[in-house]
């Protein structure tokens, strides 16, 4: 028996992927591909060129009026159709599907256009008129927790929305008594995995059932299904989410869909019909979501022995301008694990929770993980290097021992299996550690920068649904406890035999379908390639839950053991109803090769299909008490993830990985380019269910590790515009960037869940960022480190000061002011300038003050409406030949000194962005009539920020120096010679260069 | 991100896609291999009347020698240069960038002509073309003109091509046997545009440098034959001359940075390349 | 060949994996649009619409193009292939196609059908290329899930086991 369940097990081996055909072939259908009825209409989206402003009127006629748009909606409509979302925190932190009264992030919805076609509906996008009032953001996470910021929430009070503080074990005792306390401050970017595929949403309300039914690659978890459902006032029935099998990846991003399920849902009940949407690269990088950015200061006592003995956290989350479900989770999910792969038994932790007026945070995978890891791995190397010892000795000397699982750790978390220092010799000893220092002191002894870098983690997967409850005081969270992870799969045998299974886990590329259909074969004796294993979803039809969804690594342990679950419960069924006929108790029955059999006598075997059939051509022949057909559904919640205890431990995740790297990278000394020369990862991620599927999640996270260390990250200027808009300027890695890493695995089974599985798909994302990172340490001696660590950072460290300039005696002094000039800051762009117009200061002022005279200098200005004193609103066109983009500009006048200074401030509003301004103007008595002095500072934000802001600066310089050319013209009454657009056409040509294109 | 609405008109002669250019105006916009233009006017950074589609003309599909000069038509794509058997000898400079200009698959539509109206500072072709002091060809409806690379690069992506003239073909010089070519790079990833560019000629007794990416056009240096810290000086100069600015990807005193560095190891493998 | 007016729709017909297909197109209209949205196909795969991503790329007239570069009308007469032109009509897979199978190259499969054309296009001219040529013509390609080392394996092996090299 036991050689016939080895030649039937596929768990556990290299088994190609079902989903492979399908998707080689181009066939799959992603969700922009799925069927839409004649009629569907399209939508646009228009967003926030501001980071933070109020909106004091939004005019959608002439969007309306444009042929082929069916209705446009502002937040007005959407605050009278719906609630505002439910939020994790009792906190006046209200969040519709768009903009309501002021708008908190650059890229933020704030109308929405359905039309006949997305093209018309990007047309119509331009005609909105927007009215706002630019307010100061808040930017920087830490000044954003200042009593002074701009605060994005004034009904919140302060930015600074959660603050809980946590005490385990004697952190006193430990700090008192520390040889020495190491202390860093590190600060983690914003950035995320970008799946390839963007967002997509098909809703359709359907009036006679108050029913919205909507099709998306949403990728749960479920538990923002019924905050969706609240939001649409309509009971969770009410609410149809089906999902297609194919997603163009995921990594948790996929989650934030929410808020436009939402909107495109309303959008379809205002107009009578289903609405389209798809998110566009643009909109993606700008608004999606990313992960929280993260400053931490942590300290570690030691003992001079390197061992560690406490860690004192403090950390600080960037949420961005919202609090979106299930948010701050990253900040909680890490929580029982906070003292990482260590023994260390004493800790403190201070976690706050900001918010800014950027993107929300939310899902990235490695959620919470990647953050955490920089602090503490680089904490634990800084000991090294403080106490003089090796990197590794540190991590050795302070891993979980062997033999003490499962360890609760100090914050909760209840490590189930594992040999952390086994795992660690086994990834120096076969990934020949030796010889890569033995590199690093040949590479050192020829003059070049080398490095070796390490992290030792612990892995968690499938999140405790309780684990956000400790945001709440224990007596607050008494109220309503949580804990818990249910999974759910269902599997059907139909009359002929054939087996189809169902699932919650909403793959994106994971070869969910084939791991499913491994675990099925095995149980019921079949292979793989003839199980059918269905994941398209459908909340309607399918069992879920709140934890059903994809993300926190809860596939390989929650989906799989409730698909085996049911697949015991079908073969039991069968073996009752093989038992009738074979004459044999149940127990006795085996399953293999498509047949139930008599262990002690195979030749008395039925076959698979034959026993199947019974239960539905002749369900009366069935044993007594037996249903008919052949239909189970597995679920299982795991005992092992309770509610936080008193102590406000808890136990995040059910199983805990290990994943042990080290690597060797070369800095270029002319460069500062880090190259990765070897990376080697070695993972005990317990039962390994398909080795060929599990490298291939390591090999993904591994890139994007490489990604946050070295290239990628969300810029956001000063004040609070996009800068990595464009997948030119936000850089993810290439297969001439990402170097192939050994991977050594390691087993040791979970004892929690019944396949022994665990997760393996997120570990490099949390240890590679910092592994990369202490490499650069080690061979730059720098240990302020922040990523990403892109050429230019890392010269600046190692290129030391710079040569001089040529004595500046040798050059007059105007070469000298160029050169500062050329000189440009990024963020604001500034500059000034002076020009002669031949009239007296007085006639110049006049002009000023003159709306008709101000008309004619204004480059490009159709109109100009007086709106008070000194204040008026024009249309401007800016550009010529092919680049025209019109806009609205505010303009106005202040602190005049008549007929001496006045300021001069305003705005330009359009489709392409925005930008404010304001400048001085000086008139001083000249020979030649009057010298006009001006200085300026103009901000943009918007597409043109996002994707070309820094090279705007020349272009400004133009704009603004023909104002004043052109006020000079007017007021001698000589007409400018040049085309006044033909200089401002750079601001739009420039643009491309961003694009960083090759023509 | 889709784009405005536009009139299309395929070309097949330069003097169609001259008359339609004539007749188009200043909204008139010409599209060859649209590596550029088509990211534009997804963005709506770019709103044609209409687009003149000058990629379909045969007669100036071609690369032959005139003159001394190699002369490329507007029709070639960049991977058509590449793959030229002479373009080693003959043009040993952009056989060395060419690798390096964008992705295989941008060079298989985008034209070497396209890249040079484009004018990007950092590009590869635009700064071969000022190094190595090359011409481009202009045609209107009313005529032809050649213009030196200095006159036709005027500034950042700005040129000085008419709105009703296209370029016709680019004239790069052939190389001189004597000298030794050197190119390099520095960008973040590959296929990105430079931070840096640098192309180095070196002949017996002059130093020819053009650098990419730090100032708003390609800008190219020459010197008496120098070394050793004389070198290193020159390159000081130049770096700080050519001022730089700070963005997302890098630092102005990186771009100088590299203008010190890169500009000394291309100079001395372009010396390499002549002994 | 006349000037395409903006506001109407004009014939397109390409020849689309070995078939003639018919459909309308505004000037404006993307070619990767126009593939997924007039005609019907699953294999042209938007990722960017800023030609950086690789995600569309298509064989137009045998030539690597990004769709989302190009116009619907631009190919008018033109042969366009994607990957569902790679298997057999059979639906037995190609041999690039088994080792991309064989070796994990793919996950969700999103960045792969452009990636096949890309690749299929360059063994064309460059049949056995090393690691490190394959990996600089892969760049121009983002894939967010693979780490890039099965598809460089699948394509490797196949170079150096394909039948009739
Ligand atoms: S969608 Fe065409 S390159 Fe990204
Ligand atoms: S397989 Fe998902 S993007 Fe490449």
């Amino acid at each position: 028996m036991a050689e016939l369940a080895e030649k039937n097990s596929f768990v556990g081996q290299p088994v190609e992927r079902v989903e492979d055909d399908i998707l080689l072939q181009g066939k799959a259908q992603y969700s922009d591909h799925l069927p839409t009825r004649a009629g569907t209409a399209h939508a646009a989206i228009l967003r926030s060129p501001h980071a933070h402003a109020v909106i004091k009127s939004v005019d959608v006629s002439q969007a309306n009026a444009h042929p082929g748009v069916l209705d446009v909606m502002t937040g007005e409509d959407i605050a009278k159709m719906s609630e505002a979302f439910l939020i994790v925190l009792r906190a006046p932190i209200n969040q519709w599907a768009l903009a309501v009264e002021k708008v908190r992030y650059v890229g933020e919805p704030v109308a929405i256009v359905i039309a006949r076609d997305r093209y018309i509906a990007e047309d119509a996008l331009s005609l909105i008129q927007v009215n706002y009032d630019a307010l100061e953001p808040a930017v920087d996470q830490e000044e954003a927790t200042r009593d002074d910021s701009p605060v994005v929430h004034e009904a919140a009070g302060s930015n600074v929305v959660s603050t809980r503080e946590f005490s385990y074990g004697d952190p006193e005792k430990a700090f008192s008594e520390a040889d020495k306390i190491v202390k860093i401050k590190v600060k983690y970017p914003r950035n995320s995995q970008t799946p390839l595929e963007g967002f997509v949403v098909n809703a359709e309300y359907i009036p006679g059932e108050d029913l919205y039914d909507v099709a998306s690659n949403y990728q749960g978890p479920f538990t923002s299904h019924p905050v969706m459902s609240m939001a649409l006032r309509v009971r969770n029935s009410q609410l149809r989410m089906r999902t297609p099998q194919w997603s163009g990846g995921g990594f948790g991003i996929k989650v934030q869909i929410f808020p436009y399920v939402v909107l495109v849902c309303l959008a379809s009940k205002r107009v009578g019909r289903p609405v389209k949407w798809v998110e566009d690269r643009l909109e993606h990088l700008a608004a999606a979501a990313a992960a929280p950015n993260r400053v931490v200061e942590l300290e570690a006592a030691c003992k001079s022995d390197g061992t560690v003995t406490g860690f004192r956290f403090d950390q600080l989350d960037d949420y961005g301008a919202f609090l979106r479900a299930p948010m701050p989770g990253p900040l909680y999910r890490m929580h029982g694990i906070l003292t990482g792969a260590y023994d260390i038994k004493n800790m403190t932790v201070r976690n706050r929770v900001v918010l800014t007026n950027k993107c929300p945070s939310a899902m990235v995978r490695g959620f919470g993980g990647p953050q955490m890891y920089f602090a503490i791995e680089r904490v634990m190397h800084q000991v090294a290097v403080d106490l003089g010892l090796d990197p590794l000795d540190v991590i050795q000397k302070n891993l979980i021992p062997a033999g003490v699982f499962p360890y609760r750790a100090a914050a909760g978390a209840l490590l189930d299996s594992g040999d952390y220092p086994k795992a660690v010799e086994l990834g120096v000893k076969d990934g020949k550690l030796e010889e890569l220092k033995k590199k690093r002191d040949e590479m050192r002894a020829e003059g070049k920068l080398y490095g070796i870098g390490y992290a030792a983690i612990v892995e968690p997967a499938q999140s405790n649904m309780g684990y956000l409850s400790n945001i709440l005081t224990h007596e607050e969270r008494q109220r309503n406890p949580k804990g818990g992870a249910a999974a759910n799969a269902t599997i059907t045998v139909d009359p002929l035999g054939t087996v189809s299974v169902t699932a919650d886990s909403i793959p994106q590329g994971q070869g969910h379908q084939t791991i499913l259909s491994q675990i099925v074969a095995d149980e019921l004796g079949l292979t793989p390639d003839i199980i059918k294993v269905n994941l398209d979803f459908d909340t309607a039809k399918d069992a879920w839950s709140i934890a059903t969804g994809n993300y926190s690594s809860r596939f390989s342990s929650a989906t799989t053991v409730a698909c085996y679950k049911a697949a015991q419960k079908i073969r039991a069924k069968l073996a009752r109803i093989a038992s009738q006929s074979l004459n044999v108790p149940p127990e006795q029955l085996d399953f293999a090769d498509g047949k139930i059999f008599d262990t002690s006598n195979p030749e008395n075997a039925m076959k698979f299909y034959r026993a199947a059939g019974t239960a539905h051509w002749t369900p009366g022949a069935l044993p007594e008490g037996m249903e008919p057909c052949v239909r189970e559904i597995g679920s299982w919640s795991p005992p092992e993830l309770e509610s936080p205890n008193e102590k406000d431990q808890i136990n995040t995740s059910l199983t805990y990985g290990f994943v042990f790297d080290y690597c060797g990278i070369e800095i270029d000394r002319d460069t500062g380019a880090v190259k990765i020369d070897k990376y080697v990862t070695t993972h005990d991620s317990g039962k390994i269910l398909n080795p060929l599927i599990a490298d291939g999640q390591v090999y993904g996270a591994f890139a994007w590790g490489v990604g946050c260390a070295l290239y990628e990250e969300f810029v956001y200027g000063e004040d609070g515009s996009f800068k990595s808009g464009t997948f030119a300027d936000y850089l993810v890695p290439t297969s001439s960037e990402v170097p192939e890493p050994q991977i050594i695995h390691m087993e040791s089974p979970s004892m929690v869940t019944p396949l022994g599985a665990k997760g393996i798909a997120e570990g490099n994302c949390m240890s590679t960022p910092v592994c990369i990172a202490n490499a650069v340490a080690d061979a730059t001696g720098e240990n302020n480190l922040t990523l990403p660590l892109i050429a230019s950072k890392v010269a600046s460290i190692i290129h030391g000061e710079e040569p001089a300039a040529p004595s500046e005696g040798k050059e007059d002094s105007s070469r000298k002011d160029q050169r500062k000039q050329k000189i440009r800051k990024d963020g604001l762009l500034r500059g000034e300038g002076k020009t002669i117009v031949p009239a007296t200061p007085e006639k110049v002022w006049e002009t000023l003050l003159d709306p008709k005279a101000l008309a004619a200098v204004i480059p490009g200005c159709h109109e100009l409406e007086v709106l008070g004193d000194y204040t008026y609103r024009a249309e401007v066109s800016l550009g010529v030949g092919p680049v025209r983009g019109r806009f609205r500009a505010n303009v106005s006048l202040s602190n005049m000194i008549e007929p001496v200074s006045a300021t001069l401030s305003g705005g330009l509003e359009g489709p392409l962005g925005a930008s404010k301004g304001s400048g001085d103007v000086k008139l001083e008595i000249h020979d030649r009539g009057t010298e006009v002095s001006y200085k300026y500072a103009i901000e943009l934000s918007g597409t043109v920020a996002s994707v070309g802001g820094r090279m705007l600066q020349g272009a400004a310089k133009a704009l603004v120096g023909q104002f004043f050319q052109r006020l000079a013209g007017q007021i001698s009454g000589v007409k400018t010679k040049h085309n006044a657009f033909v200089i401002v056409t750079n601001i739009w040509e420039l643009v491309l260069r961003m694009l960083r294109l090759k023509p | 991100m889709k784009p405005k609405g536009f009139d299309y008109l395929k070309v097949g002669s330069v003097a169609e896609a001259t008359h339609a250019l004539e007749q188009g105006g200043e909204d008139a916009r010409l599209i060859a291999g649209g590596m550029s233009l088509v990211p534009m006017l997804n963005f709506r950074l770019v709103e044609p009347s209409i687009l003149i589609d000058i990629s379909k003309i045969e007669e100036r599909k071609y690369i032959k020698e005139t003159n001394g000069m190699i002369e490329i038509g507007s029709a070639t794509r960049q991977c058509e240069l590449e793959k030229w058997p002479q373009t080693q000898s003959k043009l040993p400079l952009i056989a060395k960038a060419l690798p390096v200009l964008g992705h295989y698959q941008t060079r298989a539509r985008g034209t070497v002509c396209g890249s040079l109206v484009h004018a990007d500072p950092s590009s590869e072709l635009p700064l071969c073309l000022a190094t190595l002091g090359g011409e481009v060809v202009l045609s209107s409806a009313t005529g032809t003109r050649s213009l030196k690379a200095k006159e036709f690069q005027t500034g950042m992506l700005s040129v000085a091509k008419r709105s009703n003239e296209m370029v016709t073909a680019a004239r790069y010089p052939i190389a001189n046997p004597d000298a030794g070519y050197a190119f390099r790079e520095m960008s973040q990833r590959h296929g990105d545009y430079a931070i840096v560019a640098v192309a180095a000629v070196v002949t017996a007794d002059k130093i020819k440098l053009g650098i990419g990416g730090v100032a708003d056009k390609p800008t190219v240096r020459e010197w008496n034959m120098l070394d050793g810290s004389a070198l290193e000086d020159a390159l000081n100069a130049f770096a700080w001359d050519l001022g730089g600015y700070d963005d997302v990807h890098a630092t102005s005193r990186y771009r100088r940075e590299l203008v010190r560095r890169l500009g000394k190891n291309t100079i001395e493998e372009a010396k390499k390349c002549r002994s | 060949m006349p000037q395409l007016n903006k506001e109407a729709k004009h014939p397109v017909t390409i020849n689309l994996n070995g078939k003639e297909v018919n459909g309308y197109a505004e000037p404006r209209m993307l070619l990767t649009d126009f593939l997924t949205h007039e005609i019907g196909i699953t294999s042209c795969h938007v990722g960017c619409e800023h030609g950086v991503c690789g995600a569309c790329t298509v064989l137009v007239d045998g030539n690597i193009t990004r769709a989302c570069l190009t116009f619907a009308v631009q190919a008018d007469g033109c042969t366009v292939d994607t990957s569902e032109s790679l298997a057999d009509e059979n639906g037995e897979l190609s041999g690039l196609q088994k080792a991309f199978k064989k070796h994990h190259g793919l996950q969700c499969g999103y960045c792969t059908t452009g990636v096949l054309m890309s690749v299929t296009a360059y063994l064309r001219e460059s049949p056995n290329p090393t690691e490190e040529e394959l990996r600089t013509v892969l760049s121009g390609h983002l894939c967010r899930c693979t780490g890039y080392v099965g598809m460089v394996r699948a394509v490797m092996d196949y170079c150096e086991n394909r039948p009739n090299k």
